[in-house]
């Protein structure tokens, strides 16, 4: 990140395997900080032939927060209210994402109930994440019906989350070795209404836009990125998937219930803003089937693991009633007390919306990470923008950027 | 252990495996890493870099090394998965640069020598990513206080005339 310099310098000192001269017609553009197509804070220095983009230099870090050394300081329960902030147009996911990680690492198997629970919930994630993915192209090249069709079911998933644990926006809904809340027959009843009405928004959605001369023209051939380049440049996720790689953490490393679930990965081979935008329209469809049979097949019983796992804080009726419920809750509550972790490390990662979310864990023992490192997917998909950018117009700009879905608060942390 | 870690130690000796919760891992000598990762973008099938990152050792119990470089590899086609560690020390604080053989590891480099200051040899754009500029510190090393030691008030003010 640099203050206050327009950073020339380093534009003309950037690649100079791509050739790029510093000729007299050559003008520097500064996209951002605030610009309405980033959608969040990021800047990006534009060299422009005319309207063409010879070069992009990406300065990020406006929005560094310290999440990791925060991570540090926090136990593993506290962390989950600043996964919420990462990715915050998907927060459930990162919430299943690091206590997965929590739970390797401290070998806890969850219960069955809590398996698919958030089985569901990542799922739910993952749709009000490419809802507001894929409108947020439509609404950069100039499709405003478009989002506002996708900002009312993201409506509809957030109304669900909320009757699930209360908020919103951030969740913070997972727990090491259980949820938050059990889900209610409310909840339920919503997210079968929500299976029931949504293919029918989706056919719209597709309707307005799959042969929509002006988004075709603006998307299909820009910024294309071939299967090589998406393999070596560490993609994952939709956008590698648009260029036909076939990975998904969901198939290739099963968690939660997805070895269970009957789902297909969808892959295009073109791999420009298109195709990512027609795999992230395909994703909705079997994410909602994921959701359809998790719902259908939720085991009963409990949601959090046993008192004697001295993981999940006891119910009420137990700490009130029980012995063993009032020292299980003591010794979780209490500041010196907490559970034990082995001094190992380990990285587990989740199929995110956005793409493999891991984080590598190291524990020391006490109930704080002692590391908690991240491994963002927009980070890694935004270094690979310049690349992309190359050669096409400065209205590309936001097509790309859009078809990327780069969420700051995830790029830095 | 698995047949990938049996056919490097074939090769190369002298490195260490350990597994833990299924996930396999191998610690290598520096020196040797840069042949080892290559070897293994070569000839193992793993063509991609997942993540780069890097542990401060500083206060964990019974570690005898300061910095713990790990580089989390996989493979598209056989979907195996492994974890390359080496360990520095300072002062000496250099490793080879992966960026020939993995594009994707520039930016994730340039990330672990803004946080920890572990230099890059051969890396073509080694700067600060997320601080500022103007930040001397490495505010991931365990040496550094949560709450900073006040860079924050020398940072440059940018008015509107200057900016």
């Amino acid at each position: 990140m640099a203050h206050g310099t327009l950073g020339d310098e380093r534009l003309a000192a950037s690649d100079p395997a791509a050739g790029v001269r510093d000729e007299d017609y050559l003008w520097t553009l500064n996209f951002g900080p605030q610009h309405p197509a980033t959608h969040t804070t990021l800047r990006l220095l534009l060299k422009l032939d005319g309207e063409r983009v010879v070069d992009a230099v990406p300065d990020i870090g406006y929005l560094h927060s310290g999440f990791e050394k925060i991570g540090e300081k926090l136990d593993f329960n506290q962390y989950v209210t600043v996964t919420d902030r990462m990715n915050y147009i998907s927060p459930m996911a990162n919430n299943v994402a690091w206590h997965h990680a929590v739970e390797k690492l401290l070998g806890i198997e969850i219960t069955p109930r809590c398996v698919y629970v958030r089985t569901i919930i990542a799922e739910l994630a993952r749709i009000s994440d490419h809802l507001l993915s894929n409108g947020a192209v439509g609404l950069d090249v100039g499709a405003f019906t478009f989002f506002l069709y996708a900002f009312y079911q993201r409506e509809v998933i957030y109304d669900i989350f909320e009757t699930l644990c209360g908020a919103r926006f951030t969740n913070s809904y997972t727990r090491t070795g259980g949820v938050m809340h059990d889900m209610t027959p409310m909840v339920i009843e919503k997210i079968r209404n929500f299976v029931r009405t949504f293919p029918k928004t989706l056919d719209d959605m597709e309707r307005l836009l799959n042969r929509n001369r002006i988004f075709v023209d603006r998307t299909k051939g820009v910024g294309v990125l071939t299967k090589e380049e998406a393999i070596n440049r560490s993609c994952t996720g939709p956008v590698a998937r648009a260029s036909g790689v076939t990975r998904d953490v969901r198939k290739d490393d099963p968690y939660l219930a997805y070895a269970d679930l009957d789902f297909k990965v969808c892959c295009a081979t073109e791999g420009d803003c298109f195709a990512r935008y027609l795999v992230r329209m395909a994703e909705m469809r079997e994410s909602l089937r994921l959701v359809e049979q998790a719902v259908e097949n939720l085991p009963s019983g409990p949601v959090d693991v046993g008192m004697d796992e001295r993981i999940a804080l006891p119910t009420k009726e137990q700490v009130y009633n029980s012995i063993e419920g009032t020292i299980a809750h003591f010794e979780l509550v209490m500041s010196n007390r907490g559970f034990e972790t082995p001094e190992e490390e380990i990285y587990a990662a989740i199929e995110a919306p956005n793409g493999e979310l891991g984080f590598y864990l190291v524990g020391d023992g006490s109930a704080v990470a002692y590391r908690a490192r991240c491994r963002p997917p927009s980070y890694i998909h935004f270094a690979v923008f310049p690349h992309l950018i190359r050669g096409h117009t400065l209205s590309d700009v936001v097509a790309v950027l859009g078809s990327l879905n780069i969420i700051a608060a995830e790029l830095d942390r | 252990m698995t047949d990938t870690v049996e056919r490097l130690k074939e090769r190369f000796g002298e490195l260490e495996p350990s597994e833990f919760r299924g996930q396999t891992r191998i610690a290598v000598p520096r020196d040797l890493v840069f042949e080892v990762l290559s070897t293994l973008h070569a000839d193992f099938g793993f063509d991609m870099l997942v993540d780069i990152t890097c542990v401060d050792y500083l206060n964990f119990r019974d570690a005898t090394d300061r910095f713990g470089m790990v580089y989390a590899l996989a493979g598209t086609e056989s979907g195996e998965r492994l974890i390359v560690r080496t360990f520095l020390n300072e002062p000496d604080l250099h490793v080879p640069s992966v960026v020939p053989l993995w594009e994707g590891a520039n930016w994730l480099e340039r990330e672990v020598f803004d946080m920890f200051g572990i230099e890059f040899d051969g890396h073509p754009d080694l700067r600060r990513i997320l601080m500022p500029e103007e930040f001397t510190a490495f505010p991931l090393r365990k040496d550094y206080p949560l709450q900073g030691r006040g860079e924050r008030h020398n940072f440059p003010t940018i008015t509107r005339g200057s900016a």
